[in-house]
């Protein structure tokens, strides 16, 4: 009996949750990768909602990550991804009259706790957004943004700091001749959003949430940016939420299904695999928003 | 009607504009109302230009003597001496220093209506903001006359030594003789402009998309982060404009400046004692005296300065937010 | 490979740092002083205000009163300030008669038949210089027009045109801003029906833009009624006799309904008695007068807001 054969994590649904054999068919193939190393979860949420005043928008999800991977959240529009996916840097707090309920963990910390210091919590737990939206400023101050503002000084270490997460952005080379005295405002549409990906990565953050980063842009900038989140997944732990479902299969390491009750809360209905939920997934929702049936 | 054939109404589709389609009289009218202010702007650009010059043009004084700082209008008392000096400089001065007071409060209280208060607290301080903007002119003067000049003069008649270590033993600053004073002007105008400088900066504030403040926030700043190396970067312009604006009203405020500024047509001594403002001194003389007589065109050429004034500072606007319409 | 921007690739996890580690303690604690600051300014703007307010209450408290209101000036007693208010409420109708249809029609042109070109440019920097030139220049520029070069003396005609001069920039602005308010699909269905522009913006624009026409009619008149520079130099500034509203000789200066006589008005009158200064009761009078004022001010802004905001729910059935 295996036990890397259980999903760690079980899907909330009206239904009462089972947990069933699967069957790992991911580019990553053993299963054992997936198998419950707590040490290895670095985010988690546990019976999480969240509400918009006395409206419910997102109800009691809890699922985990692992480390160095990607997770894909996909599902009809406003089935509550992006609000869920607010939850990891505590973006909700922004929005008036939103709260949540639950716990949601970094590394097994509440980032909920009142006394966690929520600046801290964005620089680990970094996000890009649907629309690049770089500074208006230069390539180089983008970039240098974060660390400045966490008084590094340093001209020395700037520049390294910048270069380094521009490579790492595949931004480099396109740029680098550039930095200082072109605008990040003056760059095409994909090229901003490696910008933003770069302004990111300099704040040597862990974990990189990414919503519908790709959707504002053409096929060659989305292919881009996918490579790029292949390669990411080295070294950071990846969210990404998508409309696109063959972007969800081509990236990620696990998929996760949100779709929206009929009070209009959102709900996770599955979580597996990403080559299991897109063949065999569990739940007939799944299978049917999968094969284009609704959504 | 019904009787028309296919022939017929296909040529009324190709027929050319009536008569008064092509006159088009609402339009000649609508246009003729918005440009009216053309008109009105010549002529008062005209008038008063024709009247600011004759103090030169027929009286023969020479230009230069505007820019002496004694004034002596009145032919009776002596060889009259046509100085502007000493309404320019307070006009300057006093205008200053109101800038001074009134730009970091209001752009504060901008900032706090953007970026920090809550709706409640916008719902309540932005229609506070709008009966301050409706208080007259005059009432506040008034307010400067029975509250602010007895206040100053007797809580500060004492020489007022400025409190810096060093500077304090080479400054003192004699204390209020009256109340009437320079500070009482500037501090007057202070609150009289403190709303066209806040509404002016907070829509140049608002103007500023929400994206840029969540992808700060979102790196890990603090709101007052994102603020000072964001919001107030992008919103330069708008800020200065503001200033720009509050500067005109405040050089262009007469009444209320002219209740409680002292009246002396001497250069500023200091900052507690009475100054003279170009819109002060005109207020006070041109019921005194006779049109045509070169007292009365001084005071035209003080109201030409006035003018001049103005249109410059709304030539500065359009140069400072001229980048910005390009882009 | 460890560089210094973050994750080593394929290295094990340095020991995590704690969410609660306050290493960014100074910039959270300027954040907190600059929220203090600016929700100090805010308190700041309504203690000034609340304190002004009540000033005011306090001090015309034994002044103001029905006599107060509709009796004549006096010089030995407190007298009343009926003729001068009289005279503002007149002035006010007055203006608005002449200002506002042009700033309305003006507004018109500029949000639906203008284009960008040099004449539009033009109509733009008259409308920003005129409201930057300060009002006691209009009031010089009415004097050497209408009460000298017009021969009409100081007039309340003239008072009027030249506060309507003053105010139209504003008047226009703000019709402009009400019609450009009106969404284009409404214009482009109207067109789409085949009427012309002109009857677009007869039947449906204008109407769907009243709520915004008549708040800016109402500001404007708040502004025109508290003005007293542009009035002191075309209207007049002495105390106005008693008026007999049965006397509708035009020529006459005690009949109140004549355009062409003085007008000295609240605003105005305050200035004179504070300039002036006779009398014992000049403090009581000139308190109660900026009180009333101040109402007015008052009524006329909030009453702009509800106004707007019940004609806006009505129309639009929102």
């Amino acid at each position: 009996m295996s036990t890397g054969d259980e999903m760690t994590t079980a899907a909330i649904n009206p239904e009462p949750p089972v947990v069933r054999r699967v069957e790992v068919g991911s580019s990553r193939a053993d299963a054992n990768e997936f198998a419950a190393r707590p040490e290895a979860i670095k985010l988690a949420t546990d019976h999480v909602s969240i509400l918009y005043g006395q409206k419910v928008a997102v109800r009691d999800v809890s699922l985990a990550v692992q480390e160095r991977s990607i997770l894909a959240l996909i599902g009809p529009s406003g089935s509550g991804k992006s609000t869920f996916l607010r939850c990891f840097n505590r973006m909700n707090d922004l929005i008036p009259g939103a709260s949540v309920q639950g716990e949601v963990r970094l590394d097994g910390e509440n980032v909920m706790e009142t006394d966690v210091s929520v600046v801290e919590l964005r620089r680990r737990v970094g996000m890009v957004f649907q629309h690049p939206n770089p500074f208006p400023m230069s390539i180089y101050e983008n970039v240098a943004y974060g660390p400045r503002r966490r008084g590094q000084n340093d001209r020395r270490k700037l520049d390294e700091l910048v270069e380094t997460s521009l490579k790492r952005a595949a931004l480099w080379d396109e740029v680098k001749d550039d930095l200082r005295r072109k605008s990040g405002l003056a760059l095409s549409g994909g090229q901003q959003q490696r910008l933003c990906i770069a302004r990111v990565l300099a704040t040597d953050p862990e974990v990189i949430l990414m919503d519908e980063p790709a959707s504002a842009l053409d096929p060659v900038s989305t292919l881009r940016i996918e490579e790029l989140m292949r390669e990411l997944r080295e070294a950071y732990t990846i969210v990404i939420v998508t409309h696109n479902m063959q972007q969800a299969a081509r990236v990620s390491d696990i998929t996760a299904f949100f779709t929206m009750a009929e009070d209009r809360a959102g709900y996770l209905v599955e979580v597996g695999p990403t080559g299991q939920i897109f063949t065999r997934p569990n739940e007939r929702l799944t299978e049917d928003y999968i094969s284009g049936r609704f959504g | 009607m019904a009787q028309l054939t296919g022939a017929y109404r296909a040529a009324r589709l190709r027929a050319a504009p009536s008569l008064r389609e092509r006159i088009d009289i609402p339009r000649r009218v609508a246009f003729a109302a918005a440009a009216s202010m053309i008109f009105i702007v010549v002529l008062l650009l005209g008038f008063i230009a024709w009247q600011g010059i004759q103090l030169f043009v027929k009286d023969g004084t020479p230009v230069g003597q505007i820019l002496s700082p004694t004034w002596q209008p009145d032919s009776t008392s002596g060889p009259t001496n046509f100085g502007l000096l000493p309404f320019i400089a307070g006009t300057v001065y006093v205008t200053a220093v109101a800038l001074l007071i009134s730009t970091p409060i209001s752009v504060g209280l901008a900032l706090f209506l953007s970026e920090v208060a809550p709706q409640w607290a916008r719902a309540i301080v932005q229609p506070a903001l709008e009966i301050f903007v409706g208080i007259p002119s005059v009432v506040w003067g008034w307010l400067g006359i029975t509250i602010l000049v007895p206040f100053l003069s007797s809580t500060f008649h004492d020489d007022l030594v400025l409190s810096l270590p060093i500077v304090g033993n080479i400054f003192t600053v004699p204390g209020f003789l009256t109340g009437f004073s320079w500070m009482a002007g500037s501090l007057v105008l202070s609150i009289m402009i403190l709303p066209t400088i806040t509404s002016v900066s907070y829509d140049s504030f608002r103007a500023i998309p929400q994206e840029l403040r969540t992808g700060s926030l979102a790196l890990g700043t603090t709101r007052w982060q994102a603020i000072r190396h964001i919001l107030l970067p992008s919103a330069l312009s708008g800020v200065m404009t503001a200033v720009v604006l509050g500067m005109t009203r405040a050089a262009g405020e007469a009444l209320a400046v002219q209740m409680v500024i002292g009246n002396s047509p001497t250069m500023p001594a200091a900052i507690t004692q009475p100054v003279t403002t170009l819109t002060s001194q005109i207020t006070l003389d041109m019921g005194n005296t006779v049109f045509g007589e070169p007292w009365q065109d001084a005071l035209w050429t003080m109201s030409l300065v006035l003018l001049i004034i103005s249109i410059t500072s709304v030539v500065l606007v359009r140069v400072i937010n001229r980048r910005k319409m390009a882009s | 490979m460890t560089t210094t921007a973050g994750r080593a690739i394929g290295q094990p996890n340095e020991p995590k740092a704690s969410l609660r580690n306050r290493s960014s303690r100074g910039s959270i604690l300027a954040d907190r002083a600059a929220t203090v600051v600016l929700w100090g300014t805010g308190f700041l703007v309504l203690l000034i205000l609340g304190a002004i307010l009540l000033h005011f209450a306090l001090a015309a408290w034994g002044v103001v009163s029905l006599s107060f209101i509709v009796s004549d000036p006096s010089e030995t007693t407190l007298g009343g300030i009926f003729p001068v208010l009289w005279n503002s409420i007149y002035m006010l109708v007055l203006t608005l008669l002449i200002a506002v249809p042009i700033g309305i029609l003006g507004g018109i042109y500029m949000s639906e038949y203008a284009g960008e070109n040099a004449v539009t440019n033009a109509i733009r920097f008259a409308e920003e210089s005129i409201s930057s030139v300060p009002s006691i220049v209009v009031g010089l520029f009415g004097l050497i027009l209408f009460v000298d070069d017009f021969h009409w003396g100081f007039s309340a005609l003239g008072g009027a045109l030249a506060l309507t001069l003053f105010n139209l920039p504003l008047m226009t602005r703000l019709s402009e801003q009400a019609l450009r308010a009106v969404p284009q699909d409404e214009r482009s269905a109207s067109l789409a029906l085949g009427a012309s522009k002109w009857q677009t913006i007869q039947h449906v624009v204008v109407p769907l833009a009243i709520p915004g026409l008549i708040t800016s009619v109402i500001l404007t008149a708040g502004r025109v009624f508290g003005e007293a520079a542009v009035l002191l130099f075309t209207a007049g500034v002495g105390t106005p006799p008693h008026y007999n509203f049965l006397n509708f000789d035009l020529t006459s200066v005690s009949s109140p309904w004549s355009p062409f006589r003085p007008a000295t008005t609240l605003s105005v009158y305050i200035y004179k008695l504070q300039a002036e200064g006779l009398g014992n009761y000049v403090n009581q009078i000139v308190d109660g007068s900026a009180a009333i004022l101040i109402s007015m001010v008052l009524i006329f802004n909030l009453g702009a807001r509800y106004l707007g905001r019940v004609l806006s729910r009505r129309l639009t059935g929102a």
